[in-house]
């Protein structure tokens, strides 16, 4: 019996060591879970531990609360992430606060197949020193092709037009976005919506456009909202992200089509949280994971723009259903009539005080 | 006991006095008590208290702009605010070296991003002028307001030096919806910009009402189960504890699935005729959609100590009430209710506090008026990064449940409270 057990611990202390001989460091990459996170395994994770089996990626999906629990995090000096998957205003934000660290996106990202430099192949899109793009997505506007008669919704103003098309609206509960749209529907000119929402007659103007379909909405918080709300035909219109809608049309066939008229543009990327600690192996991988080809790749598994210029021509088809992805990019030029580039400047400026209007005109 | 109190005192066997080794042997087992309740002490005062009490001192401490302008701040302390003129040059030099320091340091966002809650604007101001100050030569009053007009604008500045000093209440002016005007008098904001009082208010009642209904709810079913053999009981015991048991969100979403208007309830009624298909009932997102699904949530915190409470009530109460001749209704009132009275005490003090706090329900069921007052803690805390406002706002609401249990403790008597 005591033979048997020595050697049961022997064997077992054996088989240990060897797998912690052959185990490899953990990297851990926080981002959104679901599709998204889906879409990066099999375009970047996978094919970077093939080729790299002294890594493994470990998925975290707390990217919803991500700067909250960075801060936290740095504060008690024990930063257990070492990437995190965010969107650029949130990506500002920690980059003010010293939670993530600044890139040379020259000297640290793979360039372009044709030479050009990874910062001249992102162009505008690198929005904070912090930040890495990912994609470009884009917020928009889905609707019930069976609840709109024979001319569906093509207009912004169409979206604020009860009489047209009667029924229930899902907007976000934020400012961001809705002020935008509600001028333009008003008849703003895109390019002066900014200055506009700089004024107090501004934001009164937007809301004022807001209260003429304010009974009519249902607010929604979380992304998944709305693709239920319309797949259950509660609401004729509702926006979301573009992906979103993609797989309830494409993936899940349900009655809905797009409206791309005055899509928001964001971007979506990666961070490394300040004093990581795999710095140098994250560095490494994210030079493989954002180069030209793998964010391509990711545009197989989901619908959301590849943030590199030369990244576009590589798309191809989606992996499983077999349909060509470059019509669905936010960015493909069917769909990119009238574009809003989220304002990134205007919005660290006023988010804090919009909101609070903006909560205080829906509690009204 | 005769010769104790006259001749010499008690003592001991080994001679000590009786007292001495009474109070040493008191000592001793107060000792070990304490050394008993010790663990949970300390497990308290470290996840409990420790925690509560740095998280809302952040609603008043204020070091960040203090500490990353340590030249500016002591030389604009000494600025008069009313003098209409901005600053001289030396504040403006001191603020270029603490601006260059701090931008090498990547800490100058965390001022700017402070000081914009109290005046948009000084976040994109800050960081404008931090990607441009290694290039500033003198006069730097000059190059600040090349680098970004608004340093011309003297009611930044005021913001600048009062957000300067280590302690603010600007927290918690804003958590009562009122803030500075720019002459930096403490005014209520405009009416279009209050928000925090309205949520205060609407949390009460919301809660206060879904406390009300669980009592109507649970109290006949608290009631059922405490008289049915147990067998039985314990069937329809396990049909109250199953939602205990099942995922809030699942929860929540399967009364979205029933109540909304495609939903369900309105495709049964109006299949059976009962309603027009063009009429179909708004159950969701909006108010009434909160209040059910929230007593839903929250019925079982009623029912368990309710029942706890008239498990122990005699049957033979009632019937001694009714034989003296009370009717049904009075032996009810004067009888059985009272004695429940611990129950209904412990049940409503779980459910309101509960209630107050709940933020995911009502931000999924509730719509337009579906936001409480957590529901922003939570969006300062997760998404705004205002850890300061949110600690304010939790502050009041902690102080709110304060006063409210000390009214219960003045009416009801907290010791006339039973949990199980």
């Amino acid at each position: 019996m005591k033979a048997v057990l020595t050697r049961t611990i022997i064997a077992a202390a054996v088989s240990a060591g060897m797998v912690s001989a052959a185990s490899a460091k953990d990297l851990v990459v926080v981002s959104w879970g679901g599709a998204y996170t889906a879409s990066q395994q099999k375009a970047y994770h996978e094919p970077y531990m093939a080729a790299n089996p002294d890594i493994n990626i470990v998925n975290d999906d707390s990217a919803n609360s991500a700067v909250a629990k960075l801060r936290a995090m740095q504060e008690a000096g024990n930063v257990t992430w070492d990437l995190v998957d965010m969107v650029a205003s949130d990506a500002m934000l920690s980059c003010d606060e010293g939670l993530v660290i600044e890139i040379d996106h020259n000297a640290e990202l793979a360039a372009a197949p044709d030479g050009t430099p990874a910062l001249e192949d992102f162009g505008d899109l690198v929005v904070s020193p912090c930040f890495i793009p990912q994609i470009v997505y884009s917020t928009t506007f889905g609707y019930r092709t069976d609840k709109v008669g024979d001319t569906p919704p093509s207009t912004i103003a169409d979206v604020f037009d009860l009489e047209k098309y009667p029924g229930k609206r899902a907007l976000e509960k934020k400012p961001v976005n809705n002020l935008e749209w509600a001028l333009l529907a008003d008849g703003v000119a895109a390019d002066e919506v900014y200055d506009m929402l700089g004024t107090e007659e501004g934001v009164a103007r937007a809301l004022a456009k807001l209260d003429t379909i304010k009974d009519e909405v249902i607010w929604w918080e979380k992304g998944a909202q709305t693709p239920q709300l319309l797949a259950d035909g509660e609401v004729v219109i509702g926006s979301t992200y573009n992906g979103r809608l993609f797989s309830v049309i494409e993936e899940e066939k349900q009655p809905v089509g797009m409206m791309w008229d005055w899509q928001v543009y964001d971007l979506d990327g990666w961070v490394i949280p300040a004093n990581g600690k795999n710095e140098a192996d994250v560095k490494e991988y994210l030079k493989f994971a954002t180069d030209t080809q793998r964010l391509a790749d990711q545009a197989k598994y989901i619908s959301y723009g590849p943030a590199r210029a030369s990244s576009a021509p590589m798309v191809g088809k989606h992996d499983t259903l077999g349909i060509d992805m470059g019509p669905h990019m936010p960015t493909a030029p069917a769909n990119a009539g009238n574009t809003l580039l989220y304002n990134y400047e205007f919005w660290a400026d006023n988010v804090d005080d919009l909101t609070e209007t903006f909560q205080a005109w829906l509690a009204n | 006991m005769a010769s104790a109190n006259t001749t010499a005192p008690l003592v001991t066997v080994d001679g000590t006095p009786l007292k001495v080794s009474l109070a040493r042997a008191k000592r001793r087992a107060k000792i070990r008590a304490l050394i008993l309740v010790a663990p949970l002490f300390l497990f308290i005062f470290v996840t409990f208290f420790i925690p509560i009490f740095s998280m809302l001192s952040r609603s008043v401490q204020n070091d960040i702009v203090a500490d990353t302008l340590p030249l500016t701040t002591p030389l604009l302390a000494q600025w008069d605010v009313t003098s209409n003129e901005l600053p001289d040059e030396t504040v403006f030099a001191a603020l270029a070296e603490d601006f260059l320091v701090a931008s090498k340091a990547k800490t100058i966002g965390k001022p700017g991003r402070r000081l914009n809650y109290d005046k948009p604007g000084f976040s994109s101001m800050f960081r404008k002028t931090a990607r441009k100050v290694k290039n500033f030569e003198p006069p730097y009053k000059e190059a600040f307001i090349a680098a970004d007009k608004k340093w011309a604008d003297i009611d930044y500045w005021r913001v600048l030096q009062r957000e300067s000093s280590r302690y603010t209440d600007s927290y918690y002016l804003a958590a009562v919806d009122a803030g500075y005007n720019d002459a930096g008098d403490r005014v209520l904001n405009e009416p279009g910009k209050r928000i925090y009082g309205k949520l205060f208010w609407r949390t009460l009642w919301m809660s206060a009402l879904i406390t009300g209904l669980c009592l109507l709810l649970a109290y006949p079913v608290a009631y059922l189960l405490s008289i049915l053999r147990s067998r039985t009981s314990n069937l329809l015991m396990i049909l109250v504890l199953l939602p205990f048991w099942t995922s809030l969100l699942v929860r929540t979403s399967a009364w979205i699935a029933l109540l909304q208007q495609e939903g369900v309830i309105n495709s049964l009624l109006v299949w059976s005729g009962l309603l027009d298909d063009a009429n179909r009932l708004a159950m969701i997102h909006n108010k009434a959609g909160t209040i059910i699904a929230m007593v839903h949530v929250l019925l079982p915190f009623m029912i368990l100590p309710l029942y706890s409470v008239m498990k122990t009530i005699p049957p033979s109460y009632m019937r001694a009430a009714r034989s003296l001749g009370a009717t049904p209704s009075t032996a009810f009132f004067k009888v059985y209710l009272p004695n429940t009275v611990p129950g209904i005490g412990a049940g409503a003090i779980l459910v309101f506090i509960l209630a107050i706090g709940y933020y995911i329900t009502p931000a999924l069921v509730g719509g337009q008026s579906g936001t409480l007052i957590s529901n922003l803690i939570a969006y300062h805390l997760e998404s705004s990064l205002n850890w300061g406002l949110a600690a304010a706002l939790g502050a009041i609401l902690l102080a709110a449940v304060f006063a409210l249990y000390l009214v219960y403790d003045k009416i009801v008597g907290i010791d006339n409270m039973k949990l199980g």
